[in-house]
């Protein structure tokens, strides 16, 4: 579905992506862990294409169209989403406004789907609300993922889903990504394909990931069984993957 | 001693410049105006004019309506109240009829506070007389229409709204001029007395053409409980516009809200404010401004006295810069008098957050469509306490002078 190939990105003058590869196959769901500064946000926002995120070399596909080039709505039409780990309130604009819009974008609007969204992550309180403005931790990420319901998109992102969420939450986040990329149906029929960053791996209680890459100074330097790597990261750190590259 | 009256206290203030605001040559504008004959309902007017008032919030099928005044250049062409309770005429006519209206003639705006006050004394022309009687609460609107079809003319109306004990009066005023004038002056004296337990929620919408220059000067007497709600839009070209309307709230809970909201293009020069006094005790007042440039330069001021204990204030300016002509001057004052007050402001001047436009574009908007959703939530100001199909007008008045931003 999605493949980055030698991807190396800058920001200003500073290189934050150095020749990354990575190909996500429909139905895949990978989940990618790496410290902080490692460059797994600016991976996000380079495929979304924030265009402060200028790649320099390499190029972006999805589904077999080279996309490196395109807008972020032109992408976003084309079905990439995506949930922020920190999206910017936006004052005046009413969450229902978001939901309206992401629906309009696939040519439906229905207001008791919305409706049925916003109970299902139990933010129907928040439908009339101004966007993140005042939001807790919790609401924020459940607003992303009744945003992703709306826009219902074939590939999706989500930065560290689960950090700053309480136990109960965390449950419901794992159940809507869960149906964003369609776990319900057998793997061979599923279409939807997921990139999901978490740090201590909460998540994946909730979410089966099918493969697990390390981000290190901007480059994915290795990946494998999520499970494993999220067991060696957690008994021996990020350091040992610095000297495994030694 | 002889107590001075209006007229001559207008005289010696016929010279005297605007404390703020850019100085008009007066005689640059005529006061001379061919009369308008009159008409039965607002559905008689020409289409032309029709169109023109409904984009001021006017309702030519008056349907949704209580009432309506129409002044066209110095003519008042119709004048009607629909529901009992209410009283519509010109304010010359009922200064005729009422032999007590001299009481509220220039008491809530001095006759001598600069040559504008001045004028509108020694030459008026007419404005209306808007009245609820004890106890009247009328649903739907009344609504004036203050009109102008001669380019160059000077327009000097006296207003003069009362809301007696106990009633509540909802006001739609549009101010405009017609599609060939460029040129012109609208003075436009405006006093409200808000009596005990009484509620005026007033509106009003002003679309100007490029070259007119508008003085409006504004102020309201508020009694015990009783509520004052001021809406001001102006989303269309004007010349010069300056108006620092004066609310005094003189009764215990006494409240005022003035709500705000102004673009300006290229070449439009706006100071448009707003000042509350709070004297008297549980008083509370609360100003909010959204103000957008793409080119043209506005000052945005708000004050707050607090002269007793126990009142509450708060002012809120934001400001948009959508180009890279243009100016947005946030002056907000805060004054206190004595201790135990509670008066805040809060102030923002800047461009739309590129963060912001991404976040929407994240959603499949294109830029332009992300600036002009991010722009209408700006401008949507949350207007509590009014009734919502009041709450639609406004909007609908915003979203038509928004359209080239869209």
């Amino acid at each position: 579905m999605i493949e980055l190939k030698n991807l190396t990105v800058r920001i200003e003058d500073k290189m934050i992506l150095k020749d990354v590869n990575l190909h996500i196959a429909h139905g895949e769901t990978i989940a990618l862990f790496g410290p902080n500064g490692s460059g797994k946000t600016s991976l996000l926002k380079t495929i979304i294409g924030i265009p402060a995120y200028r790649v320099e070399s390499g190029r972006i596909f999805f589904d077999g169209a080279d996309i490196t080039e395109l807008t972020m709505d032109e992408r976003a039409k084309l079905g990439i989403g995506i949930a922020f780990q920190r999206p910017p309130a936006v004052r005046g604009v009413k969450l229902k406004t978001m939901l309206r819009i992401c629906m309009e974008k696939r040519g439906i609007f229905n207001e008791d789907k919305i409706n049925e969204f916003a109970h299902k992550l139990n933010l129907h309180n928040c439908l009339d609300r101004d966007i993140n403005l005042g939001f807790s931790g919790g609401e924020i990420k459940r607003s992303e993922l009744l945003q992703l319901l709306a826009q219902n998109p074939k590939f999706i992102m989500f930065d560290e889903p689960d950090s700053g969420v309480d136990l109960v939450s965390i449950h419901l986040v794992g159940k809507v990504i869960n149906e964003l990329l369609e776990k319900e149906k057998l793997a061979s029929k599923r279409t939807k394909a997921g990139l999901i960053i978490t740090h201590a791996g909460y998540i994946l209680d909730y979410v089966n990931a099918d493969r697990g890459c390390i981000m290190l100074n901007g480059t994915i330097i290795c990946s494998g069984n999520p499970r494993d790597l999220l067991e060696d990261i957690r008994t021996k750190g990020y350091e040992e993957c610095v000297r495994c590259l030694k | 001693m002889s107590k001075v009256s209006p007229r001559e206290m207008a005289k010696k203030a016929e010279k005297k410049p605007s404390a703020i605001g850019p100085d008009i040559d007066l005689n640059a504008y005529s006061v001379e105006a061919k009369e308008h004959g009159k008409i039965q309902r607002l559905k008689d007017l020409s289409g032309e004019v029709k169109e023109k008032a409904i984009h001021v919030g006017v309702d030519a099928e008056e349907a949704c309506r209580s009432g309506s005044f129409f002044q066209m250049d110095h003519s008042v062409i119709l004048s009607s109240a629909y529901k009992s309770g209410l009283e519509v005429m010109s304010s010359t006519e009922a200064l005729k009829k009422y032999d007590w209206l001299p009481d509220y003639w220039w008491k809530a705006v001095n006759v001598d506070a600069d040559k504008y006050t001045a004028q509108a004394e020694l030459k008026q022309n007419h404005g209306y007389f808007l009245r609820a009687l004890p106890g009247a609460k009328v649903e739907f609107p009344l609504q004036a229409c203050l009109y102008m079809t001669q380019d160059g003319l000077a327009q000097n109306v006296h207003n003069i709204i009362i809301a007696e004990e106990g009633s509540e009066l909802h006001i739609i005023t549009g101010c405009t001029t017609a599609p060939r004038v460029r040129t012109g002056l609208h003075i436009g004296v405006s006093e409200f007395y808000i009596k005990k337990n009484a509620m005026v929620t007033f509106t009003m919408i002003h679309n100007w053409a490029e070259d007119v220059e508008v003085r409006p000067r504004t102020g309201a007497i508020v009694e015990d409980n009783g509520i004052f709600m001021s809406n001001y839009v102006c989303m269309k070209p004007v010349k010069t516009l300056q108006m620092y309307p004066t609310a005094y709230c003189v009764g215990e809970n006494a409240t005022v809200r003035f709500n705000t909201i102004l673009f300006a293009r290229e070449g439009s020069k706006m100071d448009v404010g707003g000042r509350v006094f709070l004297r008297a005790k549980g008083s509370r007042a609360e100003l909010v401004t959204r103000a957008i440039t793409r080119g043209g330069d506005i000052i945005t001021r708000g004050h707050l006295i607090g002269e007793v204990p126990g009142i509450r204030g708060h002012l809120e300016c934001r400001g948009l810069i959508l180009s890279e002509k243009g100016s947005i001057h946030a002056i907000p004052e805060l004054e206190g008098r004595v201790n135990n007050i509670d008066m805040s402001h809060e102030a923002a001047v800047g461009k739309i957050a590129e963060e912001e436009i991404q976040y929407l574009m994240a959603r499949g908007l294109n830029s332009e469509e992300a600036t002009s959703v991010i722009v209408g939530g700006f401008l949507d100001i949350e207007i509590k306490g009014i009734p919502e199909h009041l709450k639609r007008e406004i909007k609908k008045a915003v979203r038509m002078g928004d359209e080239p931003l869209m």
